[in-house]
């Protein structure tokens, strides 16, 4: 018999922590594969900091460190510097990236770090259970926005690849959204594309990839889809902001 | 073998890179700005990596990845930079990894001055950061030794999988003697724990969260294990005319040089003193002092702060009938071996 599907030599066979619907476990499987058809399990390194984020080093078979909140662009750029031929990435949540962790990642782009940063925005804190990120939109609901985000008393959702895209050391910089099937598959490719933009030496690859939180959302893992496709993606479109061009 | 003129950060710098320092990650601030300075030439010449970090938190988290690639790495700062290092140094010691930290004290609280002072007693040898945890802590009193102590710290950092503090103040970061230059270290460790890749090996991971019931208590009690080996194997101390002493001055770090000559002044004025100087200040050398103080009848702590290793002291001292009395300059003020004589004579 032919194979024609089989989980990517890159995960582990650990049963996910993940909460049903969450985009954690897609996003994972989609690194994971790119890591295998790129061939570089061996020479990745994965920076795995605070936030449901941190997990990661359970289902990722190929070395992974922890780090403290914020700070994975910190611990990516020495390893990098130091391991120019390996494949370094960092794995943050919004929270992690945008709040917390803001000077860490703005700094990192800046110097043009040659590492790729996958950067999931769950528009939520999902980890401690759905307080409101950096990036929850305005009239969300979350445990300490119990009336929905308002901007006067919350102010506004930070856009992350808006606000990067002004650094010129940030090369490769696009959000995509796993909201149906050819944006996971969009996903997938973004994906790829930093880790060969990495490959070639060519700066900061940036993918933010717009995901799901349903318990903390509270809403069922369809309905999560479906409020990302329709408002999620109106405040944080989905499009590139930077191509290297692709002779990739 | 080398001799040359340099000062503290520079001294300390010689003896990173001696011990095989492949990284080095820093933040302006005074009294150590010639670390960072130094580094940034001397990173490139040896064939390391030098950046000037966006901040003391962005420093200690490069360090953090440095040392889980498995190179030997270090940054230097001063006391406000310390406090912003704490929860990466708390992580250090969590993961387990290798790193040297050099705090160059200043005078605080807050934003203080830029004057030296011993007042991070308390957040270097308790821990400092969050959690359960030590940092082996050296308190150099020259150039040389702040040269030697920082090669001996990659060392120590390496062979206990733990960070190291070498803990110097303003003044030894801004004055210049001449030292004595160690060789290039040559041999090191393996580090099979390391992360760079999984090539013909499983893949490594490095963590310090352990959500299973009982499982951090356990990497407690292992962490437990190593700390108490430390402070069996890793005591320094000096001591001087204490065999007998009935009089006995204990102070560490540049303040016990100053001590050492009001000391030496009144011993020729015929009294029985003795100077004793913890050289590791975690781990504390309270049995040695102990023993020194079976003949005291008075000791005096001096310290560059409002009295906090003499905390450690009257540990050391529960056996003891000696009264303990302290001198202390804060707030960056330094003592002259004139007003420590004044004070030795005062008690
Ligand atoms: C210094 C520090 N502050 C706060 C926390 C608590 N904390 C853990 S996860 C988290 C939020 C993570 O949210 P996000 O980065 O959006 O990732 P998600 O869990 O949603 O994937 C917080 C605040 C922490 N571990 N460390």
């Amino acid at each position: 018999m032919k194979v024609i599907y089989q989980k990517p030599e890159s995960l582990t066979s650990d049963i996910t922590t993940y909460c049903p619907g969450c985009g954690h476990g897609i996003i994972q499987k989609l690194i994971a594969e790119v890591i295998d058809e790129l061939d570089i399990r061996e020479k990745t390194i994965g920076i795995a900091p605070v936030g449901c984020a941190v997990l990661s080093y359970n289902f990722f078979n190929f070395d992974v460190t922890e780090a403290a909140h914020g700070r994975a662009p910190a611990v990516a750029t020495a390893i990098k510097r130091l391991l120019p031929t390996r494949i370094v990435f960092t794995y943050q949540g919004d929270g992690d990236l945008a709040a917390i962790g803001t000077a860490e990642i703005v700094h990192a782009a800046a110097r043009g770090e040659n590492f790729s940063v996958i950067f999931v925005n769950n528009a939520v804190y999902g980890m401690t259970k759905g307080q409101m990120a950096p990036t929850t939109l305005v009239g969300q609901k979350t445990t300490t926005t119990p009336d929905g985000r308002i901007p006067q008393m919350h102010g506004f959702p930070i856009r992350v690849c808006e606000l990067l895209s002004s650094l010129d050391g940030v090369t490769y910089l696009e959000r995509t959204t796993i909201s149906d099937i050819p944006g996971i598959l969009a996903t997938k490719r973004a994906i790829k594309k930093a880790f060969l933009w990495q490959m070639e030496n060519k700066g900061l690859g940036f993918v933010e990839i717009l995901s799901t939180c349903p318990v903390n959302w509270k809403k069922s893992p369809s309905d999560s889809m479906k409020w990302m496709k329709e408002t999620m993606e109106k405040y944080y479109p989905v499009r590139v902001f930077k191509d290297p061009g692709t002779n990739l | 073998m080398k001799l040359k003129l340099l000062n503290g950060c520079e001294a300390s710098a010689e003896g990173a890179i001696s011990a095989g320092c492949k990284f080095y990650a820093g933040y302006p601030i005074t009294p150590q700005n010639r670390y960072p300075e130094y580094m940034s030439e001397r990173m490139e010449e040896t064939g390391g990596i030098f950046i000037q970090a966006e901040s003391e938190t962005s420093s200690i988290n490069m360090v953090f990845g440095a040392a889980a690639a498995g190179f030997r790495a270090m940054t230097s700062s001063s006391s406000p930079g310390i406090s912003l290092m704490q929860e990466g140094i708390s992580y250090l010691a969590g993961c387990e990894l290798p790193a040297v930290i050099i705090n160059m004290n200043r005078g605080g609280p807050g934003l203080g001055d830029v004057t030296p002072s011993q007042s991070d007693y308390f957040q270097s040898t308790r821990g400092g950061g969050h959690g359960d945890y030590r940092t082996i802590v050296l308190a150099p009193w020259s150039c040389q030794e702040i040269h030697d102590f920082t090669y001996l710290a990659f060392d120590l950092a390496d062979k206990y999988r733990n960070p190291v503090v070498v803990l110097g103040d303003g003044l030894i970061a801004q004055m210049y003697e001449t030292v004595r230059l160690k060789p290039k270290k040559k041999r090191f460790p393996k580090k099979p724990w390391a992360l760079d890749g999984c090539s013909r090996r499983k893949p490594n991971s490095l963590k310090s969260l352990f959500l299973t019931p009982g499982v951090l208590e356990a990497h407690n009690w292992k962490l437990a294990v190593k700390f108490s080996k430390i402070e069996k194997r890793e005591v320094r101390y000096e001591s001087y005319y204490c065999s007998d002493a009935e009089y006995l001055v204990i102070s560490f770090g540049t303040c016990a040089r100053i001590t050492k000559e009001a000391v030496e002044r009144a011993r020729q004025q015929g009294l029985n003193i003795g100077l004793f100087r913890p050289v590791t200040l975690w781990p504390f050398p309270y049995s040695q002092l102990a023993d020194y103080m079976k003949n005291a009848k008075k000791i005096l702590v001096v310290e560059m702060n409002l009295g906090q290793m003499i905390d450690d002291v009257k540990i050391a001292a529960r056996n003891s009938d000696a009264r303990i009395f302290f001198y202390g300059r804060p707030g960056g003020g330094v003592p002259n071996p004139d007003e420590i004589y004044k004070e030795i004579k005062k008690k």
